[in-house]
């Protein structure tokens, strides 16, 4: 569990950063929190030729609420500061909650949001907030700066749309009205580990008290972080209460695409799936009423 | 003679900890040897398949690497791993051999091995190792190890290492005039002891001298220095076992394994220390598995419950060759059916079938754990039926104290001494279901709080312990008043240190600050037991005990000799030795180690061994589980357990409630998480951390530990019995028993290990829950 040698760059600048991995090419690899890298690399799964490491850049971390209150983390922000932000609890509360199902501690020390993103392990929490809220992952490469939305970014068990030789700088969550209703649950083998299902979900109500909007996501039953448009339209313009809930958690599974493994198998992922989302939902409503 | 004991029977601090809790302890990857160089192994990918070709070349190429190595360049040194336990007819033909030669058997066996100057060259280096390998079927699984259809040695003609029946009374009689019969099939899942500290082995071969030091040995280092001698061609004190701290045994732990013969056999070639640290890869597939039994298991009883006889097959998946342990696992798990109760006629039939799957050897209660839960769930199961009360079944049943010291005939071939010995096992039960409130859980089994079904689960257990060769201790004084012991029993973290040297400390009446324990080590002792059974504190113990109290007559005649007095009017108290006319002139023992040496260089220490001539103490007691599930989800959480368990004596309560903590969360990792998964073709699914699943702080429920010293072992003067393996013996048993009153409503039965959401859903699932 050794890994084979490798080059190692310490830019302090995105700038930097790019500059060598042009220079470096297709079998490098940028450094986050390291946390899934570097396993890889000592089983010898990963190989990189060099290791690109953007700890030291400034400008890739940070949480920030602009005028419009949408909140911007920096790609390089540890999992573990998420966690402990005061704002993020306000400006995400579905983010926050999230956050603390990752991993053990230590692990949420070293681990960053754009890592997490970039990797993009089907059961990973991250990927599926990002989804269910709608947000968007800045990203630069040798082509400039673009921004690509949650739901155009995971493309299958691991991949994503990132280019070769670019960098998740920033993700973006639109802005979250105060009066939203949410819960995350997932249920694991131990604590810290990878869920085997989990689910996250908001709604919004109208004045007149009906569902006008809503966001379901699964994480551990399909190759990505899955919304589930079915819940989530059978949800619209009904008023919350037990039954609708249970309806939507039928139609939410219809969405879910779950495999078997050895610590579940498709039929516990797809019933349980059905089971949380219900869950979430009861939950999100009797929090917020 | 009557002496103060303030150090036995006291929670004194662990003397190891302050060293292993601040960084300063050395384990065996802290042993830098001058110009040593590190190995890594070539292990099979493959199950099962022919060698057709090893090609080294490209591996020996890499700037480096020091050599390069398989089986067809050490021909003369392939011997095979003896047996060390339970050596039944048949095995023989399945021994395994250091490396492979024509044909791998399981995934991870020793194919060949690189020797370079670090560990990341080595890795290099073992991807450029060709094998040209032909994959053959892979068989894994018992049944289709008895249908024999693809065999693993094929030399055997069989997959089944040997079988035999065993029994006592006659059970099929009893079957056939019996009102009340059930049979179940119960399977308990392939799991490991997996240490924290991986093993590792340093080997210094120096042919000439001749001298083979081997560091990282631990746990049976005189028997593994004599079969190393062996084969290595050498005298006997031509090879030193060197012992370092070492981060939990478990039983898997030094055994000899295929690298014990590598390393040396690299340190030879190379001439100079060869060290290699086992990572934790090859740690789930090169260190023994355990408890991989099938078992069908029939009952047979009166209408109010009352056992009349037990049948039962237990067949043993192996793996891939019969290792140092032998047949203990599936022998004991036999042995140990009828358990604690009166079971007047038992037969037993029991097959040891190989796989191409990892081999199997000892862990923490083997056999014991596996027999208990197929035994107490099928209790459960009997009382469900006959409409009694589980405990009160087990009342019904439990042996008393006056059918005690009972022979339990020969349930091990070759065992015909076996005897439980005196105690009271309904007493120790009792007490378990008054710290619970029993009575109040009856009628509350099935509750639902907050969408979780609540179940308690209860089940009682028996198990040995203290068998095998004697131990040996040496006490030795120095003049600065310092005392050291040396035994033969090795420390695998358990804290065999203090224990020993709170039992010096009280014998020789001094302050406990002034005693080292070194141990292990086979230059420290002519000759030693070691460590496995739980029998430490009994045999070392009892060793120290009377090393130290032929200290005590030594110094008086020392002292008489010094006084040139008769020895008569002298007496040894508080580490001296005093004229019992005149208790102010002392020696102390300081002094009489200088006053020692003085005469012609002589040391002051004395030797002894303890031989309990094989008879075994059996400790015993109870285990209770509340469980609370999540119908919906399958998601169990374990909140409470308690459990009983006599051992005698505690020497340290502080430390047998740790035995019995620790065994019971293993336990708990056995029951729910800790699963080896193979799939079709032999390939391990559980190769890391991330699916082999260990228990960590997060799953630990309330613990209570009960440690009974009603019963004293008869077999030793100091009255301990084992306390390292009753925690985890029932712990399978209590928490199955509590899953399924928890979800009695929907009747799931549990015959299978481990209890998972994913399985738990499924049973619910059939049920239209
Ligand atoms: C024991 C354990 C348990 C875990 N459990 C969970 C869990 O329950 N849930 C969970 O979500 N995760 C879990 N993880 C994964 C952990 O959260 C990882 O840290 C995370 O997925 C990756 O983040 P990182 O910063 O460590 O990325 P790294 O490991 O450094 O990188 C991962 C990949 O992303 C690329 N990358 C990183 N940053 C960028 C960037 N800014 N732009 C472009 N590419 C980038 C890297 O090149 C690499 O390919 C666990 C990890 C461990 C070791």
């Amino acid at each position: 569990m050794k890994p084979p040698k490798f080059d190692y760059f310490a830019p302090d600048s995105v700038e930097r950063a790019l500059a060598l991995i042009a220079e470096h090419g297709d079998h490098a690899r940028f450094l986050a929190g390291g946390q899934s890298l570097v396993p890889m690399m000592n089983f010898r799964v990963a190989t990189p030729s060099a290791l690109i490491d953007l700890n030291g850049i400034a400008d890739l971390r940070g949480i920030r609420i602009d005028d419009e209150h949408r909140l911007h983390i920096g790609a390089m922000t540890r999992t573990r500061e998420i966690e402990m932000d005061a704002q993020i609890a306000r400006a995400n509360p579905l983010l926050h909650a999230a956050v603390p199902n990752i991993a053990h501690m230590q692990i949420r020390n070293r681990g960053t949001i754009g890592g997490s993103l970039a990797h993009a392990d089907p059961a990973a929490e991250l990927p599926a907030i990002v989804l269910v809220c709608g947000a968007a992952i800045q990203i630069v490469g040798p082509g400039g700066r673009r921004s690509v939305g949650a739901m155009d970014f995971f493309e299958g068990i691991f991949e994503t749309a990132l280019r070769d030789g670019e960098i998740i700088s920033e993700i973006v969550f639109p802005t979250w009205p105060a009066a939203r209703s949410w819960a995350f649950d997932e249920i694991s083998r131990r604590e810290g580990d990878f869920a085997m299902v989990g689910i996250a979900a908001w709604f919004d109500l109208d004045a007149s008290g009906k569902i006008s909007a809503s966001g379901l996501a699964a994480i551990g039953a399909g190759d990505t972080p899955l919304r589930l448009s079915s819940g989530e339209q059978i949800l619209i313009g009904r008023s919350p209460g037990a039954d609708v809930f249970a309806r939507a958690a039928e139609a939410a599974a219809t969405d879910l695409q779950p495999a078997s493994d050895i610590h579940a198998s498709a039929e516990y992922r797809r019933e349980v799936g059905e089971v949380l989302v219900q869950r979430c939902l009861q939950t999100a409503w009797e929090r917020s009423s | 003679m009557t002496i103060p004991t303030p150090y036995i029977g006291t929670s004194i601090k662990r003397l190891e900890d302050r060293r292993l809790l601040t960084g300063a302890g050395r384990y065996i990857d802290d042993v830098k040897l001058p110009d040593m160089a590190v190995m890594a192994i070539y292990r099979s990918p493959y199950a099962h398949a022919r060698i057709n070709g090893i090609d080294l070349a490209a591996a020996k190429a890499i700037p480096g690497v020091i050599d390069a190595f398989c089986a067809a360049d050490i021909e003369t040194d392939l011997p095979a791993i003896p047996l060390r336990l339970a050596p039944f007819d048949g095995f023989e033909r399945f021994l395994q051999r250091p490396i492979a030669r024509d044909k791998v058997r399981y995934v991870g066996e020793p194919v060949a091995v690189v020797i370079a100057p670090d560990r990341y060259t080595a890795e290099d280096a073992l991807d450029l190792i060709e094998v040209d390998f032909e994959p053959m079927t892979a068989v894994t699984t018992v049944d289709q190890a008895a249908a024999g259809e693809t065999l693993v040695h094929e030399d055997a003609g069989e997959n089944m290492g040997t079988s035999y029946r065993v029994g006592r009374g006659d059970a099929d009689r009893a079957f056939t005039e019996a009102p009340y019969t059930r049979r179940e099939r119960f399977t308990t899942n392939r799991h490991s002891a997996v240490p924290m500290e991986t093993r590792g082995l340093i080997a210094e071969f120096d042919p000439d001298r001749p001298l083979l030091r081997l560091h990282g040995a631990t746990k049976v280092n005189f028997f593994n220095r004599r079969h190393l001698a062996a084969a290595f061609g050498l005298p006997e004190d031509a090879v030193e076992l060197i012992e370092t701290d070492v981060g939990g045994g478990f039983g898997a732990r030094g055994e000899l394994y295929p690298e014990d013969y590598l390393v040396p056999i690299a340190s030879r070639r190379v001439q100079r220390p060869v060290k290699w640290i086992e990572d934790r890869r090859e740690n789930l597939t090169a260190t023994n598995h355990s408890r991989d039994i099938v078992c069908d298991l029939e009952v047979a009883s009166t209408e109010d419950g009352r056992i009349l006889a037990m049948r039962a097959t237990v067949q043993g998946d192996m793996g891939a060759y019969i290792r140092t342990n032998g047949g203990v696992v599936a022998s004991k798990a036999a042995q140990f059916l009828p358990g604690p109760y009166r079971v007047p006629s038992f037969s037993c039939e029991v097959q040891f079938l190989i796989t191409n799957k990892t081999p199997v050897g000892t862990f923490r209660g083997p056999g014991r754990f596996e027999a208990n839960f197929c035994r107490e769930r099928m209790l459960d199961m009997v009382a469900a039926d006959l409409k009694i009360d589980p405990a009160e079944l087990r009342f019904r049943n439990l042996m008393e104290p006056a059918e005690l010291p009972y022979r339990i005939g020969e349930l091990v071939p070759g065992d015909v001494n076996a005897t439980f010995d005196r105690g009271n096992y309904s007493s120790a039960f009792k007490r378990l279901l008054d710290q619970v409130g029993y009575a109040d859980w009856k009628d509350r089994q099935g509750e639902i709080v907050n969408r979780r079904a609540y179940g308690l689960g209860i089940a009682c257990f028996i198990e040995s312990s203290a068998a095998g060769p004697p131990e040996t201790a040496r006490i030795i004084v120095s003049a600065d008043g310092s005392i050291e012991i040396r035994t033969g029993a090795s420390s695998v973290g358990q804290g065999t240190e203090t224990g020993l040297a709170q039992i010096c400390a009280d014998y020789l009446e001094t302050d406990i600050n002034l005693i080292a324990v070194l141990h292990g080590s086979t230059t420290l002792v002519p000759t030693g037991g070691g460590t496995f059974h739980s029998r430490n504190t009994v045999m070392a113990g009892n060793a120290v005990r009377m090393a130290a109290e032929t200290l005590r007559s030594q110094c008086i005649e020392l002292a008489a000799l010094r006084w040139n007095t008769d020895s008569a009017g002298l007496a040894y108290q508080n580490g001296a030795v005093h004229r019992r006319d005149d208790p102010g002139t002392k020696l102390s023992i300081a002094e009489l180690a200088i006053f020692a040496e003085s005469r012609d260089g002589e040391e002051l220490a004395s030797d002894a061994a303890f031989d309990n001539e094989g008879k075994l103490s059996y400790s015993y007691g109870a285990h209770a589980a509340l469980v609370a599930i999540d119908v919906a989800t399958g998601v169990i959480e374990v909140e409470k357990y308690v459990l009983t368990e006599e051992i005698g004596r505690a020497l340290n309560p502080a430390m047998v409630q740790g035995q019995a903590v620790g065994g019971l969360v293993q336990g708990l990792g056995g029951t729910l998480l800790d699963h080896m998964v193979y799939d079709d073709d032999g390939q391990l699914l559980t190769g890391s951390f991330a699916d082999y699943l260990l228990p960590t702080s997060t799953e630990l429920p309330d613990i209570t530990a009960i440690a009974l010293e009603q019963s004293p072992s008869e077999f030793n003067p100091m009255g301990f019995k084992g306390a390292g393996e009753g925690g985890i013996v029932a712990v399978a048993a209590a928490v199955g028993n509590a899953v399924v009153h928890a979800l009695k409503d929907h009747n799931v039965q549990i015959n299978d290990l481990p209890i998972t959401p994913d399985r738990l859903r499924a049973a619910l699932r059939a049920a239209g829950a």
